[in-house]
């Protein structure tokens, strides 16, 4: 008797546990139309530590990174809405921010709202970290990190996309951390392809891909027993 | 020869070396803009936490910090110089005044310190300078003052200085800062790119007028007629274009516009968020540029046109009515010489993708104009006044004749 009457409560909840905890979104962003090349970045060719850490390689910008089958790298993916009103805690996950061979890696990062995060030098070699956040309630910093190593753990508190990071010693670094309300985004890899996982409940949500130099663009997706897709064209238009 | 007349020309000469040290400050300052190194050293008045002056050499030359912190070392030598300019020209006398300044800027600096870590930095600065300046006033030697209109220059650089040392502090020390939308650091930057022209332009008038040509040769100049208007246009254009220039750069943006005679491949380039959102797709830069970031490279395109025109006319004007070997041909050719220049590094900025030599060049020669336009114009006014004086002084006789009274 009890096992008749428990028992298909305790379905519902273990298949909504199944489509809250286990939801996975993915897809691919592809470019289209021919963006501007990349250029050699000289600069640091020239410096005399970042030309010695970078002797064997051409380091160029990172404007636009196309993989495979027109993927296209460093794009944002995330749920712009479908879940307002909804609070998360931030992930207890500290994404690095890395400067190696006078580069910022990743170029393009993101982090949750109260996400903290660190920024490394893993360079012999000072650099400074300028992050300039245009958002209210978004505090900016500069800093310097002398050695090796070093590590600062840092949070932004408000949503922004695209703090930008910069190096003025040596100015050609740059990177960009966007700064999430919700946990459900992702960065693209080299080829465009990205997937992000959590508690998303099944439902209809707008997803946005947004790149610093392409755009966006935006898709309704509906997640279905914890599964969803979405495919997203973002475009160089001819000048 | 006596003494003070010696004494005066090497009061010239050092006048003169104020203001090519303050020429070569704009260059380094001019770097510091082009490269995008402005905050690589992120304190002020301090260096990473040391003081100035005790920085580790292996700190000072990495990347954009040796731009940067040069920047500033030179700013404090040509600081150190003038308030030594300024003792020389204002004499014995001058020196109750530097002592009394000197004295309650370190008062002000030492209360600073005590109001809290923010206020540490400007009463370091502050007491740091008053003690300059004190040392300044101790010292005995005895001297007699220059003319007293030179003396109030001197004074107006001395004041001048110390702002402008203030405003690059400023434009550090406030870079995260935002009012009414604007970025302070980037506000107190175009302030201090043009107030350190003005007072190039007033070190310059300080030698020109200490100078034995301002006293003896240029006296007997004939100004040539209808020169003054040209020169006038020519200098207020140059002005104009120094603020619009000032603005460009500093908001570290990049090139707005790539191509020249045309701009993206149009006379005036549309500006609608379509077009924009096109350019920004195709510029190699990552920052995005705004619609009104082009608008001010195609006024300063059109503000080097006028100038450029002026300033032909102030040479095509000398030429014509005192001919090109005459002193006044001479210094307009210089100054059309130095416009020429100037424009064609302006092209080149935008032809070579604004390299960071090119275009700090493009600073120097443009503060090198403003300042030889300023120069015109001094020398002019001053053969207009002596012209008006004569004239007065022939006319007098002939309204009163003598006799009459």
């Amino acid at each position: 008797m009890l096992m008749k009457h428990v028992l298909p409560y305790a379905a519902a909840l273990a298949a909504a546990a199944v489509s809250a905890s286990a939801a996975e979104v993915s897809g691919k962003v592809t470019l289209k139309g021919t963006p501007p090349p990349e250029k050699p970045i000289a600069a640091l060719k020239a410096d005399p530590n970042c030309g010695k850490a970078n002797a064997a390689a051409e380091v160029k910008t990172r404007l636009y990174v196309v993989g495979a089958d027109s993927g296209l790298a460093n794009a944002l993916v995330y749920i712009k809405k479908g879940l307002e009103g909804k609070t998360f805690a931030p992930s207890a996950d500290k994404p690095l921010i890395d400067q190696k061979g006078c580069m910022y890696e990743p170029y393009i990062s993101a982090v949750q709202v109260g996400q903290q995060f660190d920024v490394k030098n893993s360079d012999a070699f000072m650099h400074n970290v300028n992050a300039t956040p245009k958002v209210a309630g978004n505090k900016g910093f500069n800093f310097a990190q002398a050695n090796a190593g070093q590590i600062n753990t840092k949070v932004f508190d408000k949503p922004e996309l695209g703090v930008r990071f910069a190096c003025n010693v040596h100015p050609w670094m740059i990177a960009y951390l966007h700064v999430l309300e919700n946990p459900f985004f992702a960065v693209t890899d080299k080829d465009g392809n990205y997937t992000f996982k959590g508690d998303l409940p099944d439902g209809k949500y707008t997803v946005e891909a947004f790149h610093m130099k392409a755009g966006s663009a935006t898709q309704e997706i509906e997640v279905k027993g914890g599964k969803a897709a979405a495919a997203f064209t973002l475009e160089v238009k001819a000048q | 020869m006596n003494e003070s007349v010696h004494s005066n020309r090497w009061l010239f000469r050092y006048a003169a070396a104020v203001a090519l040290c303050t020429w070569g400050l704009i260059c380094m300052g001019g770097l510091v803009t082009s490269k995008g190194v402005g905050m690589a050293v992120p304190d002020w008045p301090t260096s990473y936490g040391y003081n100035m002056f005790a920085l580790p050499v292996s700190t000072w030359f990495t990347g954009g910090v040796f731009d940067e912190h040069t920047h500033r070392l030179w700013a404090s030598t040509v600081g150190l110089l003038v308030v030594a300019l300024v003792r020389w020209l204002g004499g014995t006398g001058s020196r109750k005044m530097l002592l009394a300044i000197g004295g309650g800027e370190i008062a002000l600096g030492i209360g600073l310190l005590g109001l809290g870590p923010d206020w540490r930095g400007g009463g370091h600065f502050l007491a740091g300078i008053g003690g300059v300046v004190l040392l300044a006033g101790v010292v005995w030697w005895g001297n007699l003052p220059a003319d007293r209109q030179v003396v109030k220059w001197g004074w107006a650089a001395f004041w001048l200085v110390q702002l402008q040392g203030l405003l690059g502090g400023l434009r550090v020390v406030l870079d995260k800062h935002v009012f009414a939308g604007t970025t302070l650091g980037t506000a107190f930057g175009v302030f201090h790119g043009c107030l350190g022209q003005t007072f190039l332009v007033l070190l310059c008038a300080v030698a020109l007028r200490l100078s034995p040509l301002w006293k003896n040769a240029i006296g007997q100049l004939r100004l040539p007629l209808g020169l003054r208007p040209w020169l006038s246009a020519g200098l207020a254009l140059s002005a104009g274009q120094l603020i619009l220039g000032a603005l460009m750069r500093h908001q570290h943006a990049g090139l707005a516009i790539h191509d020249f005679p045309l701009a993206y491949g149009q006379m005036w380039p549309a500006t609608d968020s379509a077009s924009m959102a096109a350019y920004n797709q195709h510029r190699a830069e990552e920052i995005e540029v705004t619609a009104f970031q082009i608008q001010l490279q195609m006024w300063h395109r059109i503000g080097a046109l006028a100038t450029l025109v002026a300033i032909a006319g102030a040479w095509l004007r000398s030429w014509r009515t005192a001919g090109l070997a005459s002193t006044w041909g001479r210094l307009t050719s210089c100054w059309f010489g130095l416009i020429v220049l100037q424009a064609t590094l302006g092209i080149s900025t935008i032809l070579m993708n604004k390299p960071a030599d090119i275009a700090t060049a493009h600073v120097a020669v443009g503060a090198a104009s403003l300042a030889t336009g300023s120069l015109l114009f001094l020398i002019a006014h001053r053969q207009a006044s002596r012209a008006n004086v004569e004239k007065h002084s022939v006319s007098l006789p002939a309204a009163v004749p003598a006799g009459t009274h």
